[in-house]
């Protein structure tokens, strides 16, 4: 259990954390989500106290990080997979954490195993490539069987064999009753493995719910019918109070249907006036699009202006990155 | 212990303390020998005239040199944790950074005093293998010190390395002000008009030269001076002062950053 | 020419180059300060005293030098650089004259600032630079400086590695030829050829020495000392040429 209350960190003028409180519960995992910028890196480096918080504090099942005896056994976290020195061995970056916790050597092995990584164990670390840095700093998150874990982006710049461990890994760890806290500027990535969600923007609390929450009411859905009767259908959809229009497409005119609607409304409502449906289906609207609504005035670095392509390109170029995984 | 034991783990686990143990040795043996080997040979030739004397001190020239290896070696312990982030790694694991300091200080001093040991014997008894026709004898306390004392001025050395690097957070930057520092502005200050002479003695590497009667300002035969404001042992105890001072400056510096 | 704009834009883009110029400044003037204001009737001040401490000077722009390509090595900027330009020679050519112009220009900064304060702290003193041997005293600063980076470049370059190049360096130039130079007989004729010492004896030489220097008789004449040290330094970067084009980037 994680508990943010207030948190407030300044650098110079630039308030990169703004009086943010948050809870993280065991047993589930927390998306912690924001563009880049948001202060997510900041809130997580206050969290295991590397940086002084200027107001607010974080607890960490009641205590502060620095009242844990033996932080690793409690806390394990994966801030950034180069924070090792390039030439010591894998095997002794984590040996030396192992000893400074008092963790029998043993543990050394057992994450090495674990991440796959025992082959290349006594190689430089700084010879590895991103996916193994990145399976090395899980192995030293893992190393006191901690049961907190936190997570800073774990998925940039891995394959997608490796996106799909970390995935499996997170809700394996969940799943066995711990905290995981991991955060992510992409909403779709999210959306595959979180069930709770801490939403921020420029340092701010934008929302704290679960992640189907979330997705609900940021993302906007409508529904598509097609009928032989299509226009029969529109009169009374419209003459109910419903935002419509037609969208002609290969297989005939469509009606689309938007605003707070459900499938089941206008189903509902062909069969009270007989209306036979070829197609009702229900649209989510990107979730990349709603996440750049929500926090669309807090993306801390923005390009000038509104691209060719919309405001979805003039937002935030990783996002767009990220529109191709959920559609 | 277990802080102890990581910072060991991590001081071993990377090469350049090696280098620098073994260029510390090298460099404090080679000079020692060069400078034995030539002043013998000088005062083989023309006998007890010229100003210079062999003796257990004439095998001990080198210190100078190995104590500028030791402050980047100590300097460098802590600015490649800072240059490869893993200072932040360290205090994820053990968040009291005193302890963090404490065992830095303890296990580079450690390692210092031993390769000033190691350094110090080596050069008098490869010394003693090199010139057998003066007198290499270990007699007096004033000589065990010259020889036995390199040992506490490298870790008081290292301890100042240590302070800086942490100050610093860089490497260039530490290194630079340590050697230029101790290799010239301590000079340079002794040399400034009138007042020179009576700050001289308070410059940190000037005491700790003192100490061992070596060192740039340490003619042969310097340490009989009687105008010093401390004995030898007062000279150590105000070099270790100092060092004790700047790594306490360090300490609460480092409590006070972000990591 | 563009090469040399790039080298330019580089070397001014990072912070390490300023605080160099600011401490080689700020360090040997205050120095100077410190000695013209103390020194009395007993200690007076010519030309030379006010040069005193540019070895201060001398030092940082050493640094300064080899970070500037060690620092390419180290943020593995080198392989942008060389992907960018394939030819070596053209761009460790570059580098050395960009980061050499700039060390001369500081050094002739640090010398003329120095003698000034020498004027303004002591305005008895007689400080006209009447002859050509004092217009070298002070104005040969910044050639030495410039020689020195250019030195400086070649470790830098050969080694690769901040920490090992910035010890090489300063231990060579402030240690290991001081105690050459004090060697019992031997001393006296390796001293100079020791290069950091031909460049002092090049600014040095002629001219009452300040106490504590002593000037024993050269081999060469000033200008033969300069050329010397140019010399060196000249046969370092032609071996880090070399080396350079030959080693993977």
């Amino acid at each position: 259990m994680i508990e943010a209350v207030g948190l407030t960190k300044r650098y110079g003028r630039t308030v990169a954390v703004d009086n943010l409180s948050f809870t993280v519960k065991p047993g589930r995992v927390t998306g912690f989500l924001g563009p880049n910028g948001a202060g997510k890196s900041t809130t997580m480096r206050m969290i295991l106290g590397l940086d002084r918080p200027d107001a607010g504090q974080v607890r960490i099942d009641g205590k502060t990080y620095h009242q844990l005896d033996r932080p690793l056994r409690t806390v394990g976290a994966l801030l950034d997979a180069k924070w090792v020195h390039p030439n010591r061995s894998a095997r002794a970056h984590l040996r030396w954490l192992a000893r400074s916790n008092g963790l029998p050597n043993r543990r050394v092995g057992e994450v090495l195993e674990l991440v796959g990584l025992t082959s290349v164990a006594d190689r430089r670390a700084g010879g590895f490539s991103l996916g193994m840095s990145q399976r090395l700093g899980i192995a030293a998150a893992l190393l006191g069987d901690p049961q907190i874990l936190l997570f800073d982006e774990p998925v940039n710049g891995l394959d997608p064999e490796g996106i799909h461990w970390i995935r499996q890994l997170m809700k394996r760890l969940a799943a066995e009753g711990r905290t995981v806290f991991v955060s992510s500027h992409l909403l779709s990535e999210m959306a595959q493995t979180a069930q709770d969600l801490v939403v921020v923007g420029r340092g701010r609390l934008i929302a704290q719910c679960t992640t189907a929450e979330f997705v609900d009411t940021a993302s906007e859905t409508s529904v598509r019918v097609r009928s032989p009767q299509l226009d029969r259908l529109r009169e009374v959809l419209l003459r109910k109070g419903y935002a419509l229009h037609v969208e002609p497409g290969v297989d005939g005119n469509a009606l689309v249907v938007t605003g707070s609607v459900t499938s089941e409304q206008v189903g509902e409502i062909a069969a009270e006036q007989d209306v036979v449906l070829h197609e009702l289906s229900v649209r989510r609207g990107s979730l990349e699009e709603a996440f750049m609504r929500l926090t669309g005035d807090s993306v801390e670095y923005r390009t000038d202006g509104q691209g060719p392509a919309g405001p979805a390109a003039a937002g935030s170029e990783d996002l767009m990155v990220a529109g191709g995984v959920n559609r | 212990m277990s802080v102890l034991g990581a910072e060991r783990i991590k001081l071993f686990s990377t090469k350049s303390p090696w280098w620098s143990s073994l260029a510390t040795v090298v460099f404090v043996v080679g000079f020692g020998m060069i400078f034995l080997l030539t002043t013998a040979s000088l005062v083989r030739e023309d006998g007890p005239a010229v100003p210079f004397r062999v003796g257990v001190s004439t095998t001990q020239q080198g210190i100078f040199f190995g104590q500028m290896v030791i402050l980047v070696m100590a300097a460098l312990a802590i600015t490649t944790e800072y240059r490869f982030n893993t200072i932040k790694t360290t205090f994820q694991a053990i968040p009291g950074r005193t302890s963090v300091m404490l065992s830095k200080a303890l296990i580079i001093g450690l390692l210092a005093a031993v390769l000033g040991e190691i350094a110090a014997f080596a050069s008098w008894g490869l010394g003693r293998l090199l010139v057998t026709d003066f007198d290499l004898t270990i007699r007096t306390a004033d000589q065990w010190r010259q020889v036995a004392g390199a040992g506490l001025v490298f870790a008081i050395t290292a301890i100042i390395g240590l302070a800086v690097g942490a100050l610093t957070r860089h490497t260039a930057g530490a290194v630079t002000a340590l050697l230029v520092w101790a290799m010239l502005g301590e000079q340079l200050i002794g040399a400034i008009p009138r007042v020179g002479d009576k700050i001289q003695p308070w410059l940190p590497f000037n005491a700790g030269g003192h100490f061992l009667g070596v060192g740039p300002n340490q003619n042969e035969g310097a340490q009989t001076g009687t105008d010093l404001p401390y004995n030898a042992w007062g000279a150590v105890a105000y070099f270790a002062g100092v060092a004790v001072v700047l790594f306490l400056v360090a300490v609460l510096v480092v409590n006070r950053r972000d990591a | 020419m563009t090469l040399l704009a790039v080298e330019r834009i580089k070397l001014f883009s990072t912070r390490s180059p300023w605080w160099c110029m600011l401490a080689a400044l700020a360090v040997t003037c205050g120095f100077t300060a410190l000695i013209t204001g103390t020194s009395g009737d007993d200690y007076p001040v010519s030309v030379q005293t006010t040069q005193f401490a540019s070895n201060f000077g001398l030092m940082v722009i050493l640094v300064m030098a080899a970070l500037a390509v060690t620092t390419e090595y180290r943020f593995g900027t080198i392989r942008a650089t060389f992907q960018a330009v394939p030819n070596r020679t053209a761009v460790l050519l570059a580098k050395t004259g960009v980061v050499a112009l700039l060390a001369g220009v500081v050094g002739e900064v640090v010398a003329f600032a120095s003698w000034g304060i020498g004027k303004v702290m002591r305005p008895s003193a007689d400080l006209a630079l009447n002859s050509a041997a004092d217009w070298r005293h002070v104005a040969g600063v910044g050639l030495v400086f410039a020689v020195g980076a250019v030195l400086a470049v070649a470790v830098g370059t050969l080694v690769r590695h901040t920490a090992g190049a910035v010890t090489l360096l300063l231990v060579w130039a402030l240690l290991v030829e001081t105690l050459l130079s004090a060697l019992p007989t031997v001393g006296e004729k390796i001293q100079p050829w020791l290069p950091f010492n031909a460049a002092s004896n090049f600014m040095l030489m002629g001219g009452t020495p300040p106490p504590g220097a002593s000037v024993v008789s050269q081999p060469y004449g000033p200008w033969g000392a300069l050329a010397y040290f140019t010399g060196v330094a000249a046969a370092g970067l032609v071996i880090t040429i070399v080396v350079a084009n030959r080693r993977d980037a």
